[in-house]
C-alpha cells in the first residue's frame, strides 16, 4: 500500500508541475508580452508610453530575462506570494477576480460527480441484473445518446425546451437578488435551487459512460464463480448481488471517475458559456478573446490543478475500497 | 458490447453448421472476410455506417448539393423560414413559391408571405452559381436549380430557411459538413500515426521506456483539454488565413486524442511480444522496425480501425465546441460550430427553429459514427474489455 | 423407469432425482444438457458421477440446487429430498424461493472446482464462512466466528484465527480448498456436492483433500455427490457411481459392480483406457474413436452409437435403450442387455 501511495503522490506532483509548464506556455503564446498589452491598454485610455519607459517596465517585470527565469519568477510569485498576476480587463489582481467563480466551479463539479454516481450506478446495476429486459435497453440507449450528444448541445436543447415549455430562461446559478452578495444560508439554498439544471446537463455524458462501465463490469462479475457460490449458500438474490459483485464492480467505477473529472471540467466551461453560469468557464473564454493572458493562464493553471488533485483523491478512494491494492496482492 | 446485444435482437439466427459429413469440407475465410461478415450481422452498426456514408457523400459533393453559395448574404432575405418544395403544381414536377418579406413594425420581425399562384419550376441538376467540382471541373450544375435560368436559386430555394444575414442554411449545412467531417478525418489520421508510434514503442520495449511513456500519457489525460485547446487557439495571430487556422485546429485536436489509441496498441503489443512468431522473426535477424510494422502491427488493423472510428466523433465534437465558443474556426469559414454559434441565443432558436437544423445534423452524424464504431469494434474483437 | 431404488443395504435414499431434464435455449438452438437423469443419494454414502467434459454432470448437480440460469431451464423431473427418517420429503423442483434458500447451503452444500474464484476477492475468508453460519444456524457474530474457527481446525488449517481475517488471495491453493470445504460444511448439511474439487489441484494436494473429505464424512455422517472425470478419484472415494454420457446416465451401480464388471460399452472403454503399470508388456492404449458430437447434432437413439464397438444398426440408432437391471443395484441402459 505504501508503494502505491508513494507512486501516486509523486506522480501527482509531476502532473502538477506539467500543468504549470503548460499554463506558462499558453500565457506566453500570443505575440507580445505583458508590457505590450499594458501599453496598449494605456494607449487606449490616452496615455502614451515611450520606448525607454517600456524598457524600464520590462526590466522591472523581468521580461527581458530568458524565459526559464521568467518561469521561475512566476512560480515564486504564485506559490510564495499567492499572486497570480494582474487582469487587464477587470483591473484587479487575478485572485480577486476568480475566487468566487472558482469556488462555484468546484461546487458544480462535485455536484456533478454526486449526480453521476447517484444515477449511473443504480441504473447500471439494474441494467446488468435485468439484462435484456426493457429497462436494460432503455437505459443503455438513453445512456448512449447522452454520451454521443455534445454537452453544449444538451445545454442548448435544455434551454430551448425550458423556454418553450415553461417560458423561463434557465441561466446563472443565482436569482437576481443573490448575485454578488456575501454568503448566507439563503444564498446556499438559492444555489441548490438553481444548480440542478447545469448539474444534469453536465452530468449526462459522465452518467452515460459510468452506467455503461458499471453495467459491463457487473455483467462480467455476475457470471463469476463466487456469485454462484454465494447463491449456493442460500443468500437471497439482491443481497448477494449488492454484497459481492457490485462491490467489485465499483472499483472500476471509481477509477473511471478519475478520468471523468477532466471531461467534467472541460464540459463545464462550454456549458457555463451557454447557460451563462458564474463559473470560470465563461470568464476564461472572454479572457482568451481579450488576450488577458494572466487571467487566462491563471484560470488554466487552477483548473489543471483541480483536475489533477481530484484524480489523486479518487486514487485514494480506490485504495480505501479495494483490499487487493492495500495489501499489494499484485492481482488487482 | 452493449450495442451488440441490441443488435442481436435484429440479427437472424444462424443454422448450426457442423454435422458429421461436413468435417472434411472446411470453408476458408480471411480475417477481413470474417470481420466483414460479423459486422454485417450487427444490424445497428451496419445501418449506422450507411448513414455515415451518406454524410461523406455530402462531404465530397458539398458544392453540388448546395443551392446557394454559403457566404452569399442579403439582409432582405434574413430569417426566412424553410421553403418546402411543392410537387405537381402548376404543371411543374417541383416548384417553389415566391416569398416576399416585410418587416412588422411592431415586433420588428420580418414576416414572410407566400405567393403560390406564380410558382417557379425547380429541376434536378439545374443551374446555379458557378463553382469548381473538387476544385478542378468548372460547372454550375447543382442538385436543384431553377428551370427559368434568369431566376437566382439563391432567392427561391431555401430548403432549411435562411439565417440572420440571409444566407441559405441548407447550403451552409452542406459546406459545414464538409469542413467538420474532414477536420475530423485528418485529426484521426494524425492521432493514428502518433498513437501507433508511441503505443508500439511503449509496448514492444516495455520496461523503463514503457513506464515513462505511460506516465506521460497519464499526465496528458489528467489535464482538461478544452481550456488548453482554447488557450492554444486563441493565440493564433489575427492575420492567419482560414486554411492556416483550419490546419492548426486539426493539429491541436489530435494533440490529446492519440492517447487512447496508444494505450490500446500498447496493451496489444505487450501481450503479443512474447509470442513465438515474434521470437522467430527476431531470430531470423529482422530489425525491430520491421518486426513491429510488418509482423505485429497488421494483426490489429481491425482494432486500430475500431478505435479510430470511435475517436472520430470526439474530434468532430471538439471542433464544433471550439468553434461554437468562437475559438476555433471563425467566419467566413463554415463548420457546424460556426453555424451553431448563431443558434446560441434562446430567443432566436425559439422564433427561428430552423437555425437548429445543423444541430440535428451533428447529433445524427455523431450517433451514427458511435454506433458504427461500436459495430466495428464488436466485429473485430468481441472479447475486448470495455 | 426405476421408481424406488434401494441400495444393497436396503436403506432408502436421502435424495431421489427422477427424470431430470435441463435444457438450454441458446440462440443457435436447444442444448439438451441433462436429458432424463435419475440418481439416488444414500445417507452417509458417496455417489460419484463420472463422464467426459460436456456430458452434463455439472449441470445435473447445479440443477439439484436449481442454480440454472437463463438460457437454461429445468423442464421436467422431480427431486425429492427426504428427512432423516425418510418420512417427509420436499420436491426441490417445487420449492418457493424462501424454502429453496433454506435448502441451499443448509441441507445441501456445494463446493466448486476453482477455490480461488469461488471466494470473493474483497471479503475476508472469515466473513464469508460466518455468513453461511449466521444465515442457516442463526448464530450471532461472535459465536459464528468461534464456530468458523472450529471448522478451520477440523479441516486441518494452520493458524485458523489468523486465516479468518485474511483474504482468499493470501492463502495457498490447498488452504483455499480447505476453507471452501469448511464454508460448505459448517452448517452441517446432509449432502455435500463436490464439483470436480480436485481437478485444479496438484496431486499431493489432491490426495490430502480426498483424505480430508473421507475423514469428514466418517465423522459428520454426510452424504457426498462427487463429480469428476478422474476415475482414480472415484475409485478412492465413491461407494456408488453413475456413468454419464451426453446428458444421460448409461450405467449405475456400486463401485465394485461398475469397476469390476462394466456392462456398458462406454464404461468399458473408459476403464480400459486407464494406463496400468501392472501389465508388463507395452501395448497401445485403447482409445475411444470419434469425439463428442455437437450439442445440436446429437445422434438418434442411443447417444453413444456412432462410437460404440458393439453398435447394432437398426436398433441402437433408432431408440434409446430402456434401463435394465443386471443385478441388484447395477443398472445399465444398453440394447445389448435388452431382456
Amino acid at each position: 500500500m505504501l508503494n502505491f501511495l508513494i507512486r501516486r503522490t509523486v506522480f501527482m506532483f509531476i502532473a502538477l508541475w506539467a500543468v504549470t509548464l503548460i499554463s506558462f506556455f499558453i500565457i506566453n503564446l500570443p505575440e507580445g508580452d505583458y508590457v505590450t498589452a499594458y501599453i496598449a491598454q494605456l494607449q487606449a485610455t490616452g496615455s502614451m508610453v515611450d520606448a525607454e519607459e517600456a524598457d524600464n517596465l520590462r526590466k522591472f517585470y523581468g521580461l527581458d530575462r530568458p524565459l526559464y527565469i521568467q518561469y521561475f519568477k512566476w512560480m515564486n510569485q504564485i506559490f510564495l506570494d499567492q499572486n497570480l498576476g494582474f487582469s487587464f480587463e477587470y483591473n484587479m489582481p487575478v485572485t480577486e477576480v476568480i475566487s468566487e467563480r472558482l469556488l462555484l466551479t468546484i461546487v458544480l463539479a462535485i455536484a456533478c460527480v454526486i449526480f453521476i454516481w447517484v444515477i449511473a450506478i443504480p441504473f447500471g446495476i439494474i441494467s446488468a441484473v435485468k439484462q435484456y429486459s426493457v429497462w436494460d435497453y432503455l437505459f443503455t440507449f438513453l445512456g448512449f445518446v447522452g454520451l454521443a450528444i455534445p454537452d453544449f448541445m444538451i445545454a442548448l436543447i435544455a434551454m430551448y425546451l425550458f423556454f418553450v415549455w415553461f417560458d423561463f430562461s434557465p441561466g446563472g446559478l443565482f436569482s437576481p437578488e443573490y448575485v454578488g452578495v456575501p454568503w448566507s444560508w439563503g444564498r446556499v439554498k438559492d444555489l441548490i435551487d438553481h444548480i440542478w439544471i447545469p448539474m444534469v446537463v453536465l452530468g449526462t455524458a459522465g452518467t452515460a459512460s459510468l452506467m455503461r462501465i458499471t453495467r459491463a463490469n457487473l455483467l462480467d462479475e455476475l457470471s463469476k464463480p463466487y456469485v454462484i457460490t454465494a447463491r449456493a449458500k442460500g443468500l437471497s438474490e439482491w443481497r448477494l448481488i449488492m454484497k459481492y459483485p457490485v462491490r467489485l464492480a465499483l472499483n472500476p467505477a471509481i477509477s473511471l471517475t478519475a478520468y471523468i473529472l477532466p471531461y467534467l471540467i472541460s464540459g463545464s466551461i462550454i456549458v457555463g458559456v451557454v447557460l451563462s453560469l458564474p463559473t470560470v468557464g465563461p470568464m476564461l473564454v472572454k479572457a482568451l478573446v481579450a488576450q488577458d493572458m494572466f487571467l487566462a493562464g491563471g484560470i488554466i493553471l487552477l483548473i489543471g490543478f483541480m483536475t489533477v488533485v481530484g484524480t489523486f483523491i479518487s486514487d485514494l478512494l480506490l485504495l480505501w475500497v479495494d483490499p487487493r491494492i492495500r495489501l499489494e496482492s499484485g492481482g488487482s | 458490447m452493449v450495442l451488440s446485444s441490441i443488435g442481436k435482437i435484429f440479427s437472424k439466427k444462424s443454422a448450426p453448421s457442423n454435422s458429421a459429413d461436413d468435417v472434411n469440407t472446411i470453408d476458408l475465410a480471411t480475417q477481413r472476410q470474417l470481420i466483414w461478415r460479423r459486422f454485417k450481422r450487427h444490424r445497428l452498426g451496419f445501418s449506422a455506417s450507411i448513414i455515415v456514408l451518406l454524410f461523406y457523400v455530402a462531404v465530397i459533393f458539398a458544392d453540388f448539393l448546395s443551392t446557394a453559395p454559403p457566404v452569399d448574404y442579403a439582409a432582405a432575405r434574413g430569417y426566412m423560414p424553410p421553403q418546402p418544395i411543392k410537387f405537381f403544381e402548376n404543371g411543374h414536377f417541383m416548384s417553389t413559391c415566391e416569398v416576399t418579406g416585410e418587416r412588422n413594425m411592431e415586433t420588428f420581425l420580418m414576416e414572410f408571405t407566400e405567393n403560390c399562384e406564380d410558382t417557379q419550376g425547380v429541376s434536378f441538376f439545374g443551374k446555379g452559381y458557378e463553382y469548381k467540382l473538387w476544385g478542378i471541373i468548372p460547372t454550375n450544375r447543382h442538385i436543384l436549380g431553377m428551370k427559368d435560368e434568369t431566376k437566382d436559386p439563391n432567392a427561391w430555394i431555401h430548403l432549411f430557411g435562411t439565417d440572420k444575414q440571409g444566407r441559405d442554411v441548407y447550403s451552409r449545412t452542406m459546406h459545414a459538413t464538409r469542413v467538420s467531417l474532414t477536420i475530423g478525418l485528418v485529426g484521426v489520421a494524425l492521432s493514428i500515426v502518433f498513437g501507433i508510434f508511441v503505443g508500439a514503442i511503449s509496448g514492444y520495449y516495455g520496461g523503463l521506456v514503457d513506464s515513462i511513456l505511460q506516465r506521460v500519457i497519464e499526465i496528458i489525460r489528467s489535464v482538461p483539454t478544452i481550456p488548453l485547446y482554447m488557450g492554444l487557439s486563441s493565440a493564433f495571430p489575427e492575420d492567419w488565413t482560414i486554411n492556416q487556422i483550419y490546419f492548426m485546429i486539426t493539429i491541436i485536436i489530435s494533440l490529446f486524442a492519440w492517447t487512447d489509441l496508444a494505450r490500446v496498441i500498447r496493451g496489444r503489443f505487450l501481450a503479443m511480444k512474447d509470442e513465438d512468431f515474434v521470437t522467430a522473426a527476431r531470430l531470423n535477424g529482422a530489425k525491430t522496425m520491421r518486426i513491429v510494422f510488418v509482423h505485429m502491427l497488421p494483426s490489429f488493423y481491425s482494432h486500430i480501425i475500431a478505435q479510430a472510428s470511435l475517436s472520430l466523433p470526439l474530434m468532430i465534437v471538439t471542433e464544433t465546441s471550439l468553434s461554437f465558443l468562437g475559438l476555433g474556426l471563425r467566419p467566413p469559414a463554415v463548420s457546424y460550430g460556426v453555424l451553431l454559434k448563431d443558434a446560441q441565443n434562446v430567443q432566436s432558436v425559439a422564433n427561428m427553429p430552423w437555425l437548429f437544423i445543423p444541430a440535428i445534423a451533428v447529433i445524427l452524424v455523431i450517433l451514427a459514427l458511435n454506433f458504427m464504431g461500436d459495430g466495428i469494434r464488436d466485429a473485430a474483437d468481441p472479447y475486448q474489455e470495455v | 423407469m426405476v421408481t424406488e431404488k434401494k441400495n444393497k443395504n436396503e436403506t432408502l435414499p436421502l435424495l431421489e432425482v427422477r427424470n431430470l431434464h435441463t435444457y438450454f435455449y441458446t440462440a443457435d438452438g436447444v442444448v439438451k444438457a441433462v436429458d432424463g437423469v435419475d440418481l439416488d443419494v444414500f445417507p452417509k454414502k458417496t455417489l460419484g458421477i463420472v463422464g467426459e467434459s460436456g456430458c452434463g454432470k455439472s449441470i445435473t448437480t447445479k440443477s439439484i440446487l436449481r442454480l440454472i440460469d437463463r438460457p437454461g431451464k429445468i423442464l421436467d423431473g422431480t427431486m425429492n429430498l427426504y428427512d432423516k427418517n425418510h418420512e417427509n420429503s420436499q420436491d426441490i423442483t417445487k420449492l418457493n424461493n424462501q424454502e429453496l434458500k433454506q435448502v441451499r447451503g443448509g441441507r445441501i452444500s456445494m463446493i466448486f472446482q476453482e477455490p480461488m474464484t469461488s471466494f470473493s476477492p474483497i471479503h475476508t475468508v472469515g466473513n464469508q464462512i460466518t455468513e453461511a453460519i449466521k444465515l442457516h444456524l442463526k448464530y450471532e457474530k461472535n459465536e459464528a466466528m468461534e464456530l468458523a474457527e472450529d471448522w478451520l481446525i477440523r479441516v486441518g488449517m494452520s493458524n485458523p484465527k489468523q486465516r479468518l481475517k485474511q483474504y482468499a488471495f493470501e492463502l495457498s491453493g490447498g488452504q483455499r480448498q480447505r476453507a471452501m470445504i469448511a464454508m460448505a460444511l459448517c452448517t452441517n448439511p446432509d449432502i455435500l456436492i463436490a464439483d470436480e474439487p480436485t481437478t485444479a489441484l496438484d496431486v499431493t494436494t489432491q490426495a490430502q483433500t480426498l483424505d480430508l473429505l473421507n475423514d469428514l464424512q466418517e465423522k459428520n455422517g454426510m452424504s457426498i455427490i462427487m463429480i469428476t472425470h478422474d476415475l482414480g478419484v472415484i475409485a478412492e472415494l465413491a461407494d456408488e457411481v453413475n456413468v454419464m454420457y451426453l446428458g444421460k446416465v448409461v450405467e449405475s451401480g456400486t463401485i465394485h459392480q461398475v469397476f469390476k464388471d462394466p456392462k456398458h460399452p462406454y464404461t468399458q472403454a473408459l476403464l480400459s483406457s486407464i494406463p496400468s503399470l501392472a501389465t508388463g508388456h507395452r501395448e497401445r492404449l485403447p482409445i475411444l474413436p470419434g469425439t463428442i458430437p455437437h450439442p445440436q447434432a446429437r445422434p438418434q437413439g442411443c447417444p453413444f452409437n456412432p462410437r460404440c464397438k458393439d453398435f447394432i444398426d437398426g436398433t441402437c440408432n433408432v431408440e434409446f435403450p430402456k434401463q435394465e437391471q443386471i443385478e441388484d443395484g447395477h443398472l445399465v441402459n444398453c440394447h445389448l442387455y435388452n431382456k
